[in-house]
């Protein structure tokens, strides 16, 4: 018993000693807590949509006025047919339309049926289908408390049309969402290990102690995980049209364009990484919790950004996967062209750009 | 009259086709400082691994302290004590934390440890650095530590695995003081060593083969037999002939 | 035939070298300074935690000192690094191999490393690759000790070096490896290349053209091993009885004796000497051992060897 009593105590010793460990193991589950409680839901808030109202009548401004009320919506009016809600759709942010026909209050009196037009932007269909319901509901609840003081029956019927993803299948959602995943693991975490393996083994000395620029050896040790990361984006773009039965409706060009720079991101990440640690078993930590998480959590994949509180969608800012995740949904899922993504795209470029500056830089041409 | 703590006749150790250690026969009596050389690859680590009731034997007989290998591993593993060059003490704990630990591994009582514990700081001279992480200590007082704490638990034999590398020349005699003073009184020590003359601070040697024991002797014995002046050169003409160079 | 390379100038020079860690807690190396001239085979010998590593590692520009300069083959180890970089070879401790790469393959990659092919130099590295040549397509992780190290030492020449650095070559390797190693060295040095070699056995620096001890980050002495042999101050006993562990305690706690040691079976001993500069005489220590009981005691004079030396000059500088 008493050696068994040595042993454990022993063991709490080295757990205490290690501070970075120490770090994660408390650290860890209270921001997890605190993000997952507060900021990181599925409910959905201040969605963008826009109303567009032909009628003007009582109907449809009460219930206009139901929607605008509701927290979940942050509403604007707006005029216009078909084209123009393409429009919104391509460029806006907006996630929901909403379609009063002209002479909705008169159908409803005499003919006791109306129709309201509901289109939603399917590429995330869990935030189409919450929305959906959520103003149909408020159309239920006007049909209903407005039946019971008018003792009329009449029926709102909504049309539902659900954009870019008819089936409201849940591959478009986590196709581009794994693609940011994938391409963020393999870069930036076997990157970072396989400089800092060259460290652990004494080999990176002699590598220095030659002719041979050490940019050069950034370059050698990049290159195979750059193709291959190409790779992985082709086999997860062709599983996705075969057996998924998603396939692209863009340019596959601008998104293996657009795969690459993220690649590029990616990969000066994990440089970096390998400027600050010293082991592999550190490396790997980093990459997890430095980068991996953040990645889930932020790029939006997971969780919608609009839904989070305004100081989290200011952070998601500066994850690259965010980024990237918002273009190859644009590209993948809505068929946009580079008209419509070349913001995101600039940002991203950016941001790869300092990375790889500021890694290059970090990378030492001595060992200390 | 010293007794014979360890007793090996034809111990054999085969991997599959391998053979690493070829029928070994010795005696080693109480208080002897027993010097097993060989190159890398002879053997002399599975040797001393079954010999520490680390490795079970396929044929050939033994015991250590009176404990047979065949059946008795644990006994025996309670009985000795045991350092290596690769392994001694851990790093992130300090001097007073590595003793108590240890004590308490070999199942010392509380109160054992604490009087074991004052009497090693004492006898070492590291008063000073008792609340020290082990790993900011020089490499010869580490090692003094650590054979210290092999010892702790007061074994008849200890087996020593390439104790002493890369420390300065009086740190390594300082060492050797202590495995004198133990064999002094009376615990057996096994000792490996890459070091020729350390060979010559051994009451016998024997030197490995190809996993045979090619020559046991007093060293002095030895240099005549062989016709060698140092203990190195008798090494070099019997290893020169080795087939084995793995490692 | 002196080699094509540029032998004239392959020296290496160190002015009060000085290196510390940890943001000055540690030094490593203090006020260092020695010459080593072209072609020469040279030796740093000191144990662990010596300052032998952070010494080559200065030389070989992969970490910067805090004090002194440096030129290796006349190049600025500070400013022109990247000269350095291309005229050295560098074996590191733990041989530096690629472990999943075959033994061709770990010298055909350090060959295009330095811009050069196999062939081109291969007759530097012919008598030691010869050994290597019956397991070329063996994974470097699977050799032994003696192996790795020939094969270390193939890749550090493969490009024609004019100066060597081998830290620690020999460590842990069998000793019949180590006299093998040595022997190629010798002939390496036929070829005009400067050496630098470190090591923590003593007995190997009977083998350098000349040698620093080294011992807590100083330079204790630089001279030819012969002349550091002879630079022993005292005369040097052998003393030897049947029991020499009590031999020695006992020639400890006798008023005669200044230093004794064990080295072996024999203990080294040094008399104190009066003001006016004598000693006990071999008689009167003789006896004095046989008084204590000891049998078959023999005393004789001895050249004091590197060891000898090392430990002398390290009880002088212990504050």
């Amino acid at each position: 018993m008493n050696q068994l009593l040595s042993f454990i105590r022993k063991e709490f010793l080295h757990v205490l000693r290690d501070r970075k460990t120490l770090l994660i193991l408390f650290g860890l589950p209270i921001v997890q807590i605190l993000l997952f409680g507060f900021a990181l839901t599925n409910e959905v808030r201040n969605a963008n949509i826009v109303i567009i109202d032909d009628a003007r009548d009582v109907a449809s401004r009460e219930i206009i006025g139901m929607i605008s009320a509701s927290r979940s919506f942050r509403v604007r009016e707006a005029q216009g047919g078909h084209s123009s809600i393409d429009e919104m759709f391509r460029s806006g942010g907006v996630k929901l339309v909403v379609l009063f026909p002209a002479n909705f209050n008169n159908d409803l009196m005499h003919a006791q049926r109306a129709r309201v037009q509901i289109i939603a932007d399917a590429s995330d269909p869990n935030t189409a289908s919450t929305l959906t319901t959520y103003v149909s509901a408020i159309i239920a609840d006007y049909q209903k408390s407005t039946v019971q003081s008018i003792a009329l029956p009449f029926s709102i019927s909504t049309q539902v049309r659900m954009l870019y993803n008819p089936q409201l299948k849940g591959a478009p959602n986590f196709v581009p969402g794994v693609m940011a995943l994938v391409l963020m693991l393999v870069c930036v975490m076997m990157t970072s290990i396989a400089i800092v393996r060259e460290k652990e083994l004494g080999t990176m000395e002699i590598l220095l102690v030659s002719p041979f620029r050490p940019m050069l050896v950034i370059v050698a040790k990049v290159v195979p995980y750059l193709l291959l990361s190409l790779v992985n984006v082709a086999t997860i773009l062709v599983l996705s049209t075969y057996v998924l039965d998603l396939p692209v409706q863009g340019s596959i060009l601008l998104l293996f364009g657009v795969s690459t720079v993220f690649i590029l991101t990616s990969l000066a990440l994990g440089l970096l990484i390998s400027t600050i640690t010293n082991s592999q078993q550190s490396a790997m930590l980093f990459s997890m919790m430095g980068m991996l998480l953040p990645t889930v959590l932020f790029s939006g994949f997971m969780f919608p950004i609009e839904n989070m509180p305004i100081p989290l969608q200011v952070i998601s800012n500066l994850v690259p996967a965010r980024w990237y995740y918002t273009i190859v949904k644009a590209v993948m899922i809505k068929g946009l062209g580079i008209t419509s993504i070349w913001r995101e795209l600039l940002v991203l470029v950016a941001m790869t750009v300092v990375l790889v500056v500021i890694s290059v830089r970090k990378f030492k041409v001595r060992l200390a | 009259m010293p007794d014979i703590v360890i007793q090996t006749r034809e111990l054999s150790k085969r991997f599959g086709a391998f053979v690493a250690v070829d029928k070994i026969t010795f005696d080693v009596k109480s208080g002897e400082i027993f010097g097993f050389l060989g190159a890398n690859g002879a053997g002399k680590t599975t040797a001393m691994r079954m010999l520490s009731g680390l490795s079970h034997p396929t044929s050939g007989a033994a015991t250590v302290a009176g404990f047979d290998v065949f059946t008795q591993p644990e006994e025996i593993k309670r009985t000795i004590g045991y350092m290596s060059q690769k392994f001694s003490l851990y790093e992130d704990l300090t001097v007073r934390e590595n003793i108590t630990f240890f004590g308490g591994v070999y199942g010392l009582s509380n109160q054992a440890i604490k009087e074991k514990s004052d009497q090693l700081i004492e006898q070492l001279g590291l008063q000073a650095e008792v609340k020290k992480l082990v790993g900011s200590l020089p490499l010869g007082w580490k090692q003094k530590l650590a054979f210290s704490v092999a010892m702790i638990h007061d074994p008849r034999i200890v087996f020593l695995d390439e104790p002493t590398g890369g420390v300065d020349p009086l740190t390594r005699r300082q060492f050797w003081d202590l495995i004198y003073a133990a064999a002094d009184r009376g615990v057996t020590i096994f000792v490996t060593t890459h070091y020729m003359d350390e060979a010559e601070y051994c009451h016998r040697v024997s030197i490995m083969v190809d996993g045979a024991i090619k020559a046991l002797d007093t060293p002095r014995n030895l240099k005549q037999t062989f016709n060698a002046p140092t203990m190195d050169a008798v090494f070099y003409q019997l290893a020169r002939g080795a087939q084995r160079t793995a490692d | 035939m002196k080699s094509s390379s540029n032998t004239l100038s392959n020296g290496v020079v160190l002015n009060s070298i000085g290196k510390t860690y940890d943001k000055g807690a540690i030094t490593a190396v203090r006020d260092v300074s020695f010459s080593v001239q072209p072609g020469e085979l040279f030796g740093l010998i000191g144990p662990d935690g010596a300052g032998k590593t952070s010494l080559f590692r200065v030389l070989t520009t992969l970490l910067l000192p805090d004090a002194g300069t440096a030129t290796v083959a006349g190049f600025d180890v500070v400013k022109d690094f990247r000269a350095i970089r291309g005229i050295v070879g560098y074996m590191p401790g733990r041989f530096s191999l690629y472990q999943d790469l075959s033994v061709e393959e770990n010298l055909n990659f350090f060959a295009t490393l330095f811009g050069t092919t196999v062939e081109e130099n291969y007759e530097l590295i012919r008598d030691i690759y010869v050994q290597l040549e019956p397991f070329k397509t063996r994974r470097a992780g699977k050799l032994s000790g003696g192996m790795k190290q020939k094969l270390a030492l193939c890749c550090a020449l493969i490009h024609k070096p004019q100066v060597l650095f081998l830290d620690e070559p020999t460590t842990g390797v069998d000793p019949v490896s180590r006299k093998e190693f040595w022997e190629m060295l010798t002939r390496l040095k036929e070829q005009g290349i400067t050496i630098l070699i470190s090591t923590p056995y003593m007995d190997e620096a009977m083998m350098c053209e000349r040698i620093a001890l080294i011992q807590g980050g100083r330079i204790m002495s630089i001279d030819t091993p012969s002349n550091i042999m002879h630079a022993f101050p005292t005369t040097l006993y052998s003393v030897r009885a049947t029991d020499a562990y009590h031999l020695r305690m006992d020639l400890l706690a006798e008023s005669f004796t200044e230093s004794c040691h064990a080295f072996g079976d024999e203990v080294h001993l040094t008399l104190v000497h009066d003001a006016s500069g004598k000693a006990a005489g071999r008689q009167e220590v003789i006896d004095a051992m046989r008084a204590r009981g000891h049998i078959d005691v023999e005393l004789r004079e001895v050249e004091p060897s590197i060891e000898d030396c090392f430990i002398r000059l390290m009880g002088q500088h212990h504050a």
